[in-house]
């Protein structure tokens, strides 16, 4: 409970690890508020029918909000005049000077305040992904900002868990994405790090991941727990082995 | 949504861009063409013809492939992206046919192109009119284009909105050199350039159109010209497929004996991942492509 978990993938694509806790968390029964900004909602939900999870299903019954970036973004630019003028777009930072990030925020926080109705386990937010917000503009201040409001409301005050996804690729010096990524990996509880092999594409491992369990945050003095394995993902499910022992080696 | 990067010399980029669009045709899709730098209907008049027989059979005794080098003039790229349809294969092998073949040699007749419905997109024709689009702090050539794809998808029927609408059709959209001069952004001039987001912006409004209708796109980008990095790969994570072109003019692989029969490789930095935890694969992934008189292979 009130966990940050990053998600951060190099020179491949991490999205697995989205779809993993999206499916995780709801069979656990916890109320997800899922901000999706590069895929459309049928996307994930026929990712997530293959895990054995039905999405329409947990949205009808309040048990999941969805934002879909991509469709709000098109309602909010192209969209009629007459908006509720108490509902702001959650991504109206796009036809604002400013860009702060503050309809997002609110957007979170009204979907996992729990109702009276709520018998939900603890709210999650998922965000896939975060780096997508500097490409629309936002500036770093304003993402990490989001992100610390967002921890406060859902980590601190609902007790609730945090999964976020980012991109990194530190060989392209793109100086605000990793400024984001950088403070946020100095602030997660869990880092899951999905990077492509160095040694280019292969069939049968398709990645490595590092999980880092940021112990020294706990307790001072202690160092960091860092394990890697390799990966190969499958249609349903995603395999790891330990470095070297891919089921095709041995 | 489909990204391709441009051959230097933009010869490549500018058949695959024609290719897709001669597809369209023989499929009886919708067409809709934005260019900043040659009128679409130009492009359109230039689009190589279906080929009615087997024409590969002929390419194997057609040994001595003459390309003149004037034609390696205008450079392109193409940049593919592909929304919620069946993925397209560059290259039909012995035992799978898909798609339809054609011969660079010939022109499309104009009957055939008269036979579906397109429009065209030439910036530097295109009337400012009133913006229905909200300010979003977007390079105003962009903003223009997105409105009148939006107004086409929406009239059109493409994204469902008119269950009148008669049985529905695909609209295939292509962009010629997005990111270039001409299109007033100047990510191609500097390393820093002052508008570092309009493309990034445009692109995610893109990828919004694209998801909701039925629709595909391709799209041509000189990133020869591009140097900065980060804007790249921020271009690359919004798009379906990536596709790059290298030839070998005036590269020292024109001399390589390995290439002889080439004229350039294929790229693929990036294949979609669409509603599916994997993605499709294939072993091959070192391509060269050929320019014979009559056909273009990728192999």
């Amino acid at each position: 409970q009130g966990k940050f978990t990053l998600l951060r993938d190099t020179r491949t694509d991490g999205s697995f690890l989205v779809h993993h806790f999206l499916s995780f968390y709801l069979r656990a029964g916890c109320k997800v508020c899922f901000v999706a900004l590069l895929q459309s909602f049928s996307h994930y939900n026929i990712v997530a029918q293959k895990l054995g999870v039905n999405l329409t299903a947990a949205k009808e019954r309040g048990q999941l909000v969805f934002l879909e970036g991509l469709k709000s973004c098109l309602d909010l630019l192209f969209g009629e005049e007459e908006e509720q003028p108490g509902q702001p777009s959650p991504l109206q930072f796009l036809s604002e000077s400013t860009s702060d990030l503050r309809a997002l925020f609110d957007f979170v926080r009204v979907s996992l305040t729990p109702t009276d109705s709520d018998s939900w386990k603890g709210p999650v937010l998922l965000v896939d992904d975060l780096t997508v917000l500097l490409s629309l503009g936002a500036t770093p201040v304003a993402v990490l900002d989001f992100i610390h409001y967002c921890r406060v409301s859902v980590c601190s005050q609902l007790k609730g868990n945090i999964v976020v996804l980012v991109h990194s690729n530190e060989d392209l010096e793109d100086e605000e994405n990793e400024l984001v990524v950088n403070s946020l990996c100095h602030h997660s509880d869990l880092i899951l790090w999905a990077e492509g092999l160095a040694t280019g594409f292969c069939k049968d491992v398709h990645g490595q991941m590092k999980i880092i369990k940021r112990v020294s945050l706990q307790q001072v003095g202690e160092q960091d727990l860092v394990q890697v394995y390799q990966y190969k993902i499958q249609d349903r499910n995603v395999t790891f082995f330990a470095r070297g022992l891919s089921a095709a080696v041995l | 949504l489909v990204f391709t990067e441009e051959d230097k010399y933009g010869l490549y980029s500018n058949l695959l861009f024609k290719y897709f669009l001669a597809e369209g045709i023989v499929c009886g899709h919708e067409l809709f063409v934005a260019s900043a730098k040659e009128h679409p209907d130009n492009i359109l008049k230039e689009l190589p013809a279906p080929s009615l027989d087997d024409t590969r059979g002929e390419e194997l005794g057609d040994e001595t492939a003459a390309v003149k080098s004037e034609d390696f003039q205008d450079s392109m790229k193409i940049a593919w992206r592909y929304q919620n349809l069946p993925k397209m294969e560059a290259s039909p092998t012995t035992h799978t046919k898909f798609g339809h073949y054609y011969d660079v040699s010939k022109k499309m007749p104009p009957e055939q192109l008269q036979s579906i419905k397109w429009h065209s997109f030439y910036l530097h024709e295109e009337l400012s009119s009133q913006p229905k689009m909200k300010a979003c702090n977007m390079n105003s050539a962009y903003m223009r284009l997105l409105q009148s794809l939006q107004r086409i998808i929406s009239q059109g029927g493409f994204d469902g909105s008119d269950p009148q609408k008669k049985p529905k059709n695909v609209l295939r959209i292509g962009i010629q050199s997005l990111g270039s001069l001409l299109w007033g952004d100047d990510i191609c001039c500097s390393e820093t350039p002052e508008d570092a987001h309009s493309l990034t912006k445009f692109l995610y409004v893109l990828r919004g159109l694209l998801r909701k209708s039925l629709s595909a796109c391709i799209i041509t980008m000189p990133t020869h010209l591009i140097q900065n990095k980060a804007i790249m790969e921020r271009v690359t994570n919004l798009s379906d497929m990536v596709v790059g072109l290298e030839s070998f003019i005036g590269s020292e692989r024109e001399t390589n004996p390995l290439y002889k029969d080439y004229h350039g490789l294929v790229h693929v930095h990036q294949i979609p991942r669409l509603n599916s935890l994997i993605c499709d694969v294939s072993d091959t992934k070192d391509l060269a492509f050929r320019l014979k008189r009559k056909l273009f292979t990728i192999e």
